[in-house]
């Protein structure tokens, strides 16, 4: 299934949005012990390289949909299946980039340990884990940090930690849980734009669990909306807008129609 | 390529606490000096005021001592009370790293093995709630050897803080920590050495600060009940000797070394905690009021 047809070119680079399934979620279901329905029949497909956004009310199971497609919960029913033909699931060598709603970093180590920790897991020489680590900690604006420890971090800063930690082993899909919702504006909107240039850079899949209308359009191709008891998919809307995006993109009638049009959408999810 | 650039200006960077510089008179902060001096002027005022009185109404030496005869008998007493505060030592010492040894292993264990913590943890609160005092003859009876007795018996009052504070330690290990570590396929062991026990080391030092204290009162209320005699006896039997004697200030002198080394042991597992901790731990975090 080519989910791309229907969508806009994203930008002019190739392999952004190349329209290889990286993983298809077959008819999911998730029941919790105490018989709650968080996720009811979901089905995606999320092709490689694209930009999603679940953009959903609180309780809407975009969390719980996140964590089974991490591998972190097991659905109820149906299958979270990783094409062959996209390289399958990922596995132990590069695995999956996780960023949390908080930074979750370990307090007792310094920001380098803490973006070595996925490489140190996987038993990569010292030296190089290092190298990595600082390099990927210039890459998110951190560099000159190397030494400093979590609580010495804004946090802004603590999050840019978090996700040089996700992507340190250059994974071919990055999954969200706001990230940036405990941050303050400014701070959300240059960490929006830092990580929009880390996915043109580094060519990952994105999935991006928000309840921003304003941050979904921002960022992604395309915005899975979502409502609440059950969790389900109420619209699978194409963010029609060339890559890069700035802040004229911010100000621009496209992306005040764009986010009235995903607003709607939202108000229909809640109401129903 | 017009990418929304990253930044490499150090984001943020004004958000970062920026460390106040410390005005320090002999090595010691100023802010840390009142601390000191305000509980020594007390101490200095409250012994004078002990050696008045005792004076002035000539208290007998066999009720009640003035702070400077203690003080000549503990210059006097010195080579035997030095003698004793060294086996005491010797047994808190053994008694706490017993403690560390045992507690720190039961702990990791339990946490590994849900159903080993169900089994054993009741008898572990058994040991704990049994007061020693009421034990120790028993203890001396079945080890046979009085040293060997005083440490089980100290072992049994400092091992229990360490054990349940550590547990608690390796179980308030982050949970979204605890997923990322089994997302990027950790092995049970990577998630203790990288996780558990970094996290449970807020904990363990606090039980170690406690059982600290525990280990020094173990030994000396177990010698106590012993009442050992001889050259090899610790600072509990000198007080006991010295009370049948009526040697009161004697018996005071080594009250002052059971304080003391008390005090010091204190000082020194808080000091070894802050060393740990400061970089990172709330505990240590000061704040601008």
């Amino acid at each position: 299934m080519d989910t791309s047809s229907n969508r806009p070119a994203a930008g002019t680079a190739s392999g952004v949005g190349d329209g290889t399934p990286l993983v298809s979620i077959r008819h999911v279901s998730k029941r919790f012990g105490n018989g709650t329905l968080a996720v009811r029949d979901v089905h995606l497909d999320l092709a490689s390289g694209e930009f999603v956004s679940l953009l959903g009310p609180s309780g809407c199971g975009k969390s719980t949909l996140l964590r089974m497609i991490a591998g972190l919960a097991a659905p109820s029913e149906g299958s979270i299946d990783w094409p062959a033909e996209a390289g399958g699931k990922p596995g132990e060598g590069r695995g999956l980039g996780f960023v949390f709603q908080d930074p979750t970093l370990m307090p007792w180590a310094d920001t380098l340990s803490n973006v070595m920790l996925p490489l140190k897991l996987r038993h990569v020489p010292l030296d190089e884990a290092r190298d990595r680590a600082a390099e990927m900690l210039a890459l998110v604006g951190l560099k000159g940090f190397e030494k400093s420890y979590p609580r010495e971090l804004s946090g802004g800063m603590k999050m840019r930690v978090s996700i040089a930690r996700a992507l340190v082993l250059r994974p071919k899909i990055l999954l969200m849980d706001e990230p940036f919702a405990a941050l303050d504006e400014i701070t959300r909107h240059r960490l929006n734009d830092d990580l929009l240039g880390l996915w043109w850079k580094e060519r990952f899949t994105a999935v991006f669990v928000t309840h921003s209308v304003f941050e979904s359009v921002y960022l992604s191709q395309r915005i899975v909306v979502m409502a609440a008891r059950p969790g389900r998919v109420m619209a699978d809307l194409d963010v029609s807008a060339p890559y890069p995006r700035d802040e004229l993109f911010r100000t621009s009638g496209d992306y005040a129609r764009l986010c009235r049009l995903a607003s709607g959408k939202l108000k229909e999810a809640i109401g129903s | 390529m017009s990418t929304p650039a990253v930044p490499h200006d150090g984001t943020d960077a004004e958000a970062r606490p920026v460390a106040s510089v410390e005005r320090r008179v002999l090595g010691v902060s100023t802010e840390v000096w009142p601390r000191i001096l305000a509980p020594f002027a007390i101490g200095v005022v409250v012994l004078g005021l002990w050696e008045f009185l005792v004076r002035w109404y000539a208290v007998p030496a066999y009720v009640l001592p003035g702070p400077v005869l203690i003080g000549e008998t503990l210059v006097a007493d010195w080579g035997t009370l030095f003698g004793s505060l060294l086996i005491t030592l010797r047994i808190t010492f053994l008694a706490l790293a017993a403690a560390v040894i045992v507690g720190v292993s039961l702990a990791v264990l339990f946490t590994q093995s849900k159903w080993l913590e169900m089994a054993l943890l009741p008898y572990a609160v058994i040991l704990q709630v049994t007061p020693v005092v009421a034990i120790a003859p028993l203890i001396i009876i079945w080890a046979g050897d009085i040293n060997l007795s005083l440490l089980i018996c100290a072992w049994l009052v400092a091992f229990f803080p360490i054990l349940s504070n550590t547990i608690l330690g390796l179980n308030s290990a982050d949970h979204n920590l605890v997923d990322y570590f089994r997302l990027n396929g950790a092995t049970r062991w990577q998630t203790l050495r990288y996780l558990k026990l970094p996290a449970a080391l807020p904990y363990f030092l606090a039980g170690l600060k406690i059982s600290g204290g525990l280990a020094l009162i173990g030994a000396v209320v177990a010698e106590f009940v012993a009442g050992t005699g001889g050259s090899e006896s610790g600072l509990a039997y000198r007080i006991l000797e010295s009370g049948y004697q009526l040697k009161i200030p004697r018996v005071f002198a080594a009250l002052l070394m059971i304080s003391l080394t008390g005090v010091a042991i204190f000082l020194a597992t808080s000091t070894i905690s802050h060393l740990l901790l400061r970089r990172w731990h709330e505990s240590a975090l000061k704040r601008e009021s």
